[in-house]
This record gives C-alpha cells, sequence and structure tokens, in this order.
C-alpha cells in the first residue's frame, strides 16, 4: 500500500487553478469528443447502467415466462432469444463496461497520472460499444428472431440463426475490440503513467487487478473473435471448421469457445477482488491483510484460468485423463480464491468496522460469493457434474459469482467512489434501502435455483413440469423484487449528482491512509495530477 | 447486521437435505436407481457436507469480527497486516481437502468410464426434436416424441392447465424400454443439433453430436419408469423433448422386444413434426440449405 | 518522453492481440495434435488409410459394433449389412455398408467415420474405406460399400466393445 505525501494533491489543485481554460467542452461536443478520462469513465458507467437495465428487462421476461408452467407469455423461440440476449447484454454491456468505467475513473487517480495514456484510443473504444449494442438489439427486429442460440453461440444450433447472425458476430467482434483498446489503455497507463516513488507492489490493489484482468483481455478477446469469424466463413464461405460433414468437429468450437470463456469470467471478477480489497480496509479501518499474497493469489487466477477450461464442457465425451486434469485444476483455483477469502476476513478480524453503503455491499459480496464459490466447487466434481450440468444448479452457481458477485462489487465501488466523483454525500438511508433489497431479493432469486437444479430442472428451458412449480413461482418474485430494487439505485445517482451535503476531500472519515484518489478534491478537477505526485 | 446472520442461517439451513417431505419443495439432488448414481449423490453429500464445514468456520470467522469489532462499539484497530504462518496454514489446508475430494470423485469416474461387459446395445440419435431408438442387434427401431397430452397443453396459451396433465412434458408416445439389472450401453449421436440425453435416475448425461458417436451406460437395479429430458440448447422446442426409460423385468423385456419384432416394421422417417404451427420460420427447420 | 514510451507498448500490446487473433486459428490444427497426444482419438486421422501388417492376437476377441446415421431425412438410405462382429486384434476383416441415394438426380455422398469409446480411436486402422474420398452416386442409385479394418492388439484391455459409425452426408461443395 502506498503512504501518500498529502501536499501532492493541493499543489495539482493550485497548478490546475492557473489554467481554468483546460475545462470541460460545453454541450455535447464534451461528449462526443471526450477524451478526458472522467469524462469517459462517466459514459461507460451510465452505458452499463443502461445496459443493466435493458438485461435486466429480459431477465424479467424470462422470469415472467418462468412463473407458471405451461407457456403464457411468449413463444419458446422469443424465450431462446431472451436467454441469449440478457447473457450478452449483461456481460458485454453491463459488467464488463461497468469495470472499464472504474478502471478509467481510478486508475489515473490511483496511480497519479494527469489522465489515460491513449486518451483518443479511449474515445474510441468507448463509443464503439453504443454501436456494437445497436447492431445487437437490433437483431430483435430482423427477420427469423434475435440469435437464440444462447450466448455460448454453440454449432450447429448457431448456424440456424436468420438474418441476425451476421449482426451478432459483427457485434461481438466491436465489442471485442472495444475491450481489447480498453485493455490496452489500462496497460500503458499503468506500465507507463505512475507517479514517482509508486512501484508495482505500492499499487492499490483495485488498480493491481485491472492491471492483470487487462492482460487477460488482450488474450483471450481475440480467440473469441477466431472462433466468431470462423462461424461466420462456416455460414457463409463453406469452410467446415465445426461442420462434421466436412471434416469439421462442433466440440473444437467449445474448446476455442471455453478457452475464451473461462478466463472471461475471470475478466469479471478479478476487478471485482480489487474493489473488495479497497473497500473492506477502509471500513476496517486497518491495513488490508496480506497484501503481497492478495497480488500473488490474483496473478495465480489468472494463470490457472488459462488451464481449466474443459470443465464448462465434461459431458462432450472426453478420455479419462483429461477429465481427471480439468477437475484437478479447477479445484485448484479454490486454493488462491481461498486466500483471498481467508485474507479479507482477517483484515477485519480485529479492525474497527463500520457498516457505510459500500462496506455494506462488500460484505454481502463477500458471504454470496463464497457461496458461489462453493458451488463451483461442487460442479468441479465430475462425476456430480453430469448431473449438474446444464441444470438451474449451475444458473445458481454463475448468477451467484456474477450478482452478489461482481455486480455488487461494482455497486459497492460506486457507492465507495460515488461522492468523490460528484462531491456530494449520496441519501445513506436510501443506499442502504437498495442494498437491503438487493441482498434479500438476489437470494430470493437465485437460492431456489439450486434446489430446481438438484431436482432435475434443465436450464433453458421456457417451460416445465410442475414439480418444479413452486420454487420457480419463489425465484420470480424474487427476481421482480430484486428488479424494482434497482430503481433506488438510480434514485441515488441521481440525488448525489443534483446535489446534497458536500464530500470531504477524505470522503470516508475512517483515518485509513489509502489511495493518492483521496489527496484529491471533491469532485477532482477536471485535469488532475498535471504536477505528478510523490509516493513514498 | 442481525439481517445478515439471518440471512446466512436461513442459507445453510436450507441447504440441508430436508426429509423428501414435499415432493414439490424438493431441495436435494434424488438418490437414483443406479450403483452410479447412488457413488454420484454420495460424493455430492459428501462435497456439500465440506462446503457446509468450510462455511460454518469462514462465515463464522466474519460474522464474529462483524459482531465483535464495530467501530460504533469502539473498537481499536488492530495494526497486524499479514502473517506469514496463518497464510502459509491457510494455503495447504485447502489443497489437502482438495485432494481428499479429488480420490473418491477419481475413483467413481473410472468406474464411469468402464464401459465392459455390457448386456445391450441401444443407438439413440437425437432430432430437433425428438429422440430415436434404436437396438443394433435386434432390429427394433423407433422414434419417441412428447406425448399428445403435453403437446396440447404446452402451445402458447392453450387454455389447459399444465397441473392436469399427468408427467407434464415428461411424457412420450413411445418409451425407451430396458432390462433392469443389465448393463445398457448408449451410443449417442445426432442428426442435427447438438442434444444431451438425460435421464436423472441414471446420473448420467451425454451430449449427442451430428456426426459423431458418444456412449454411456448404466444398470438400473429397480424396475420402473425414469423421466428426464434433452439438457443441451437445441432449438425452438428444446424444453420439449422427454426422455422416458421403462426398466422392466429380463422376462417382461424379452416379451416386449418380441412384440415389437413381431409388429410392423416400424418406420424409418421421423414422425412429421406437425405441432409447431407456429414456427415455420426458416430459421428453426431442420434442414439447412446445403 | 512518455510519448515514446506509450507507442513502443502500445504496440506490443497491438501484437499481442493479434498474436491471440491467430493463436484462435492455431487451435484448429493444435486440436489435432493435442488429441493425438493425450489419446484423446485424433478424428481426422480415422478418415485416412493406415498401412498395417496383421499379426492376429489368437486368445482375445473384441466386439465391433457398426451404426450408421443418415442425419438428413429423406436422403440417404444407409445401413450395416451385419449389425456387429466379433473379431481378433491384429486381423484384417471387411464389413459392408447398404447405401441408396433416395433422390431423382445423381450426387456425391461424404460419409464421415466415428469411433467410440474415444480413446478407441487410434487403435482401430482401417486399410480401405468408402469414407476416404467422396463417392458419387446416380439418381436412386444403391452401392455397397466396403470397409477394411484391423483391431490393433495394442487396443488397451478396458476395451472390450467398440462401436464404428458413420455419418452419410451429401459432399459439401468444392470438396466433391
Amino acid at each position: 500500500m502506498s503512504t501518500v505525501h498529502t501536499h501532492a494533491g493541493h499543489q495539482a489543485d493550485t497548478h490546475h487553478d492557473a489554467h481554468d481554460h483546460h475545462g470541460p467542452e460545453k454541450g455535447w461536443r464534451r461528449w462526443v469528443f471526450a477524451t478526458n478520462h472522467k469524462d469517459i469513465g462517466t459514459m461507460y458507467l451510465l452505458f452499463s447502467l443502461t445496459m443493466f437495465f435493458v438485461g435486466g428487462t429480459m431477465a424479467m421476461i424470462i422470469r415472467a415466462e418462468l412463473f407458471q408452467p405451461g407457456l403464457q407469455l411468449v413463444n419458446p423461440m422469443f424465450f431462446n432469444s431472451m436467454t441469449t440476449m440478457h447473457a450478452l447484454v449483461m456481460i458485454f454491456g453491463a459488467v464488463m463496461p461497468a469495470f472499464v468505467g472504474l478502471a478509467n475513473w481510478m486508475i489515473p487517480l490511483q496511480v497519479g497520472a494527469p489522465d489515460m495514456a491513449l486518451p483518443r484510443m479511449n474515445n474510441f473504444s468507448f463509443w464503439i460499444l453504443p454501436f456494437a449494442f445497436t447492431l445487437l438489439l437490433s437483431t430483435l427486429f430482423v427477420e427469423g428472431g434475435a440469435p437464440a442460440s444462447g450466448w455460448t453461440m454453440y454449432p450447429p444450433l448457431v448456424l440456424q440463426t436468420g438474418d441476425a447472425f451476421p449482426l451478432m458476430i459483427f457485434a461481438v467482434h466491436l465489442m471485442g475490440a472495444s475491450s481489447i483498446m480498453g485493455a490496452i489503455n489500462v496497460i500503458v497507463t499503468i506500465m507507463n503513467m505512475r507517479a514517482p516513488g509508486m512501484s508495482l507492489l505500492k499499487m492499490p490493489l483495485f488498480t493491481w487487478s485491472w492491471l492483470i484482468t487487462a492482460y487477460l483481455l488482450i488474450a483471450v478477446m481475440p480467440v473469441l473473435a477466431g472462433a466468431v469469424t470462423m462461424l461466420l466463413t462456416d455460414h457463409y464461405f463453406g469452410t467446415t471448421f465445426f461442420e462434421a460433414a466436412g471434416g469439421g468437429d462442433p466440440v473444437m468450437y467449445q474448446h476455442i469457445f471455453w478457452f475464451f470463456g473461462h478466463p472471461e469470467v475471470y475478466i469479471m471478477i478479478l476487478p471485482a477482488f480489487g474493489i473488495v480489497s479497497e473497500i473492506i480496509p477502509t471500513f476496517s479501518r486497518k491495513r488490508l491483510f496480506g497484501y503481497d499474497a492478495m497480488v500473488y493469489a490474483i496473478a495465480s487466477i489468472a494463470f490457472l484460468s488459462f488451464i481449466v477450461w474443459a470443465h464448462h464442457m465434461f459431458t462432450v465425451g472426453m478420455p479419462l485423463a483429461g477429465q481427471m486434469f480439468f477437475m484437478l485444476a479447477t479445484m485448484l483455483i479454490a486454493v488462491p480464491t481461498g486466500v483471498k477469502v481467508f485474507n479479507w476476513t482477517a483484515t477485519m478480524y480485529k479492525g474497527s468496522l463500520s457498516f457505510e453503503p459500500p462496506m455494506l455491499f462488500a460484505l454481502s459480496f463477500l458471504f454470496l460469493f463464497s457461496i458461489g464459490g462453493f458451488s463451483g466447487l461442487m460442479l468441479a466434481i465430475v462425476p456430480a457434474d453430469f448431473q449438474y450440468h446444464d441444470t438451474y444448479f449451475v444458473v445458481a452457481h454463475f448468477h451467484y459469482v456474477l450478482v452478489p458477485g461482481a455486480v455488487f462489487a461494482i455497486m459497492a465501488a460506486v457507492y465507495y467512489w460515488l461522492p468523490k466523483w460528484t462531491g456530494h454525500m449520496y441519501n445513506n438511508a436510501l443506499a442502504k434501502a437498495h442494498f437491503w433489497a438487493s441482498t434479500i431479493f438476489v437470494n430470493v432469486l437465485f437460492f431456489p435455483q439450486h434446489f430446481l437444479g438438484l431436482a432435475g430442472m434443465p436450464r433453458r428451458i421456457p417451460d416445465y413440469n410442475t414439480q418444479f412449480a413452486d420454487w420457480n413461482m419463489v425465484s420470480s418474485i424474487g427476481a421482480f423484487g430484486f428488479g424494482l430494487s434497482q430503481l433506488l439505485l438510480v434514485a441515488v445517482i441521481w440525488q448525489s449528482v443534483r446535489g446534497g451535503v458536500k464530500a470531504t476531500d477524505k470522503v470516508w472519515d475512517s483515518g485509513m491512509p489509502h489511495g493518492l484518489e483521496w489527496t484529491l478534491s471533491s469532485p477532482p478537477p477536471y485535469h488532475s495530477f498535471e504536477v505528478a505526485p510523490e509516493v513514498k | 447486521m442481525l439481517k445478515i446472520l439471518k440471512c446466512a442461517a436461513a442459507a445453510i439451513a436450507a441447504c440441508l437435505p430436508a426429509g423428501a417431505a414435499f415432493a414439490a419443495w424438493e431441495l436435494n439432488m434424488p438418490v437414483g436407481v443406479t450403483e452410479l448414481s447412488r457413488e454420484i449423490h454420495g460424493l455430492h453429500m459428501l462435497i456439500f457436507w465440506v462446503c457446509v464445514l468450510i462455511a460454518v468456520v469462514v462465515f463464522g470467522a466474519m460474522i464474529y469480527s462483524i459482531v465483535k469489532f464495530r467501530h460504533s462499539k469502539g473498537a481499536i484497530p488492530a495494526t497486524f497486516d499479514h502473517s506469514t504462518k496463518v497464510e502459509v496454514v491457510w494455503t495447504v489446508i485447502p489443497i489437502a481437502i482438495l485432494v481428499g475430494m479429488a480420490i473418491p470423485a477419481a475413483e467413481t469416474l473410472i468406474k464411469i468410464e468402464d464401459m465392459r461387459g455390457s448386456d445391450l446395445s441401444v443407438k439413440v440419435t437425437g432430432y430437433q426434436w425428438q429422440w430415436h431408438y434404436d437396438y443394433i442387434d435386434h432390429n427394433v427401431n423407433f422414434f419417441s416424441r412428447i406425448s399428445r397430452d403435453s403437446d396440447a397443453a404446452r402451445q402458447l396459451n392453450s387454455g389447459i392447465d399444465p397441473t392436469s396433465v399427468e408427467n407434464y412434458l415428461l411424457e412420450v408416445d413411445k418409451r425407451l424400454v430396458v432390462p433392469v439389472d443389465s448393463k445398457i450401453r448408449i451410443l449417442l449421436t445426432s442428426s442435427d443439433v447438438i442434444h444431451a440425453w438425460w435421464v436423472p435416475a441414471f446420473g448420467m448425461k451425454k451430449d449427442a453430436y451430428p456426426g459423431f458417436v458418444n456412449e454411456l451406460w448404466f444398470r438400473a437395479t429397480e424396475p420402473g419408469i425414469y423421466r428426464g429430458q434433452c439438457a443441451e440448447l437445441c432449438g425452438y422446442d428444446h424444453a420439449f423433448m422427454p426422455v422416458v426409460v421403462e426398466v422392466k423385468s429380463k422376462q417382461d423385456f424379452d416379451a416386449w422386444l418380441q412384440a415389437q419384432q413381431a409388429g410392423d416394421a416400424p418406420a424409418a422417417q421421423p414422425a412429421a413434426i406437425d405441432s409447431q404451427s407456429d414456427n415455420a420460420s426458416a430459421t428453426t427447420t431442420v434442414a439447412r440449405a446445403e | 518522453m512518455t510519448k515514446r514510451n506509450h507507442r513502443s507498448l502500445t504496440r506490443g500490446l497491438w501484437l499481442f492481440a493479434a498474436g491471440s487473433f491467430v493463436f484462435g486459428f492455431a487451435l484448429v490444427p493444435l486440436y489435432d495434435v493435442l488429441c493425438d497426444v493425450t489419446g484423446y482419438g485424433n478424428r481426422s486421422r480415422l478418415a485416412e488409410a493406415s498401412e498395417v501388417i496383421e499379426s492376429p492376437v489368437t486368445d482375445r476377441l473384441v466386439t465391433v459394433e457398426f451404426i450408421s446415421t443418415a442425419p438428413t431425412v429423406g436422403k440417404w438410405e444407409f445401413s450395416p449389412a451385419v449389425r456387429s462382429m466379433e473379431v481378433q486384434p491384429g486381423k484384417l476383416y471387411e464389413a459392408h455398408f447398404h447405401t441408396q441415394n433416395l433422390r431423382a438426380h445423381s450426387v456425391i455422398a461424404q460419409a464421415i467415420p466415428s469411433i467410440s469409446p474415444l480413446q478407441a480411436t487410434q487403435y482401430f486402422q482401417k486399410t480401405e474405406c468408402f469414407c476416404f474420398t467422396p463417392q458419387a452416386f446416380e439418381a436412386e442409385q444403391s452401392r455397397e460399400f466396403t470397409v477394411r479394418f484391423i483391431v490393433d492388439p495394442k487396443l488397451p484391455a478396458t476395451i472390450d466393445r467398440l462401436t464404428l459409425g458413420y455419418a452419410m452426408y451429401d459432399a459439401k461443395e468444392g470438396s466433391g
């Protein structure tokens, strides 16, 4: 952790005051031609919030159809489109852009840099996204309907997609390009623009987790691009990469896809680890336990993520040795993940805890992500996986790690840094209401899905046997509650942007010497750290 | 904060395998009727209790910290920030637990993969959206698709209450029939997209690929009717291709087989897919332009 | 100063990304290599002739089953003449498949072979197979196809039965 030379921020401030003409442009030009990391970060976060509601609406349609047995609202094709689009929108539209937005806002502030290293590329990587998602969402209106083959896009089923097919592939290419550019920007910023004295092992953990995530992104997003390109040529140009009739192999697609897909899972959780590692020490008033171990744990999780991909496909028919290897490798991931959970617990142990909204979300993350981790461990046991695979047990598992995992961490980050961004404290009571509603409903929503899966309900089905009716109804009620609760988040953010009690520079008066961002005013000047601060 | 405690307690309590009091509020995996499915269930319960044990320790430590070290109660933070000894301990212990878990899992896996000594081979072909069964040494083969009752009730706004249909979505027009206490080898393939053949009571699930053959086996120890469904997204009617297996005594099975062989030669073509009146769009038809 | 640093690092990272893209495609041939190395069973080698010398093992019998699929409905009648046979490893055997083009026009067929269990793939050698090349059919023509094969005596003792499956497809345009 870094100890900050507190004069540095004020120097930067003074410096800034002399250059007021550097302020933001007026009107739409500020956003369309944005190169300022704070503006771009804001746009990323707002885009992510929008997509969170778009994907959430799809989830509501799914849960409404599953509210009771029988088909009441949508036909099976549209249902399949909803599950597919919900996943694509939430993964590539909500979770990943939220992390990139946080990276944009916070990494320059945390490493003491005036901006991201490549501001024009930053603008480009953001503005690709609205186009990509317009393209993707437009497939809802084309002949043959939106993609309905699941977000994994397995051939040969995906090749039955109608006119949506090329649009989907192109949208995935664009999202990939955006992510890669974002990742390059993060790496160059961290490697080249750290303030003097900030060695790698003094960086805040959020920055560390993003550095590793960015490398993962560059390593695997192009592989996804390759896989979907092969789908495209199989469909239009007569290649037979994945088509048995021409000597190809549909299983090979799954290997390539999950070679991307598993690191992708960690792309969505490593920054969350970083966020939680920032928040827990602040509100425990105690330094993070085992900083070095935390960094090494993230790195080893990232490494292991490349050698476990086939645990997503134990039922394809693998040789015994392959099944054993992927089972052991998968279980091994529990070790560094365990170290992280233990270290967070040890940080709280003998601390002095207070429970502001960011801490509440971080604690919820701790408990509920662990539950997702446990079900992950169960899924690693290959013989048991033969039962769990493609059932609601899997759905429950990955939603536990993604919703109270990744999404709660994002919300924790927003509640943690929002006063820094806007300069106003938000409505604490409303934020706590949002927390309790979210935490209760997320469990009502996803916990029963474990039971459904174990009882034998397959995933991705719009209708089910009546024995599954009761838990599905509970789950749907949880879903509606969770969906409505998120309107509170919008209210909190809206109020905080509009006004409120002025936030101090430190925002959280917990006496913890934490990152450089807290040496700046709240909100920070439009151009911060034009003179690099000094880190001791 | 009490609520967090309550949530966690409720969550843990909810995972406990309740006695099968309410079938509809089923919480746990059914035990199954093959030796392997019982072993798998055992592994499932073992790893579950291991998780519960770890959860009690870890969540206990978290809850203790949350309750005990509160700023509002004037707790003074300690200043330690690492302990190599402790960190080594909580790296090594999980490794030991995992190795302990991997050993029985590997033993079961080896049994699952041992295909020797089978008594009957059935070739199972997935179609969009029905199964085809072929008793390859007995010249008996037929299609098996969702029963008429279920099919009528499952149409969008059919007006038929699913609870009034027996085995809603889990009944077929013609079941796969196999003898009890025999090692049945299922050879899986597909004619179009990927399907997965799954009967929870047999503990086995495997994908069916077009152009390739996969296999799994089971040996049911009790006669009865066992139900499952396609477990890999296969398009429009993925939810509506049940797998129903009837396990008969060996004599009953032989009688059934003879009746089948004596009966009319089964059609080699899939039954006309007549119910998807609203999905005639090009995207869902079986054949692709070639 | 930093501008130049940025440029070289950025270029390096773009190259990394391009390398990953190429790697995605390289996974296609790597997949076969990996299948070979791990004994996964190289499916593409199944479609090639192998040269083997007979060396029968008299004290072991293995059952070979034949199954056939004609995925596209109404285009092919395709079935094995014998559903299964007992074979001695190391000895050359012959099996026949009956195939008929059900359509009123000529067409080129391609049979795709597959072995189950997977681990047996590398122990199943064919000296002659209709699946090696595309086969031409006249309208409604029937043909009898032959496959000659040897089960490698090194077949693991854990396998006592293997299944040779064929799927009959219309040959992709260009490959016929």
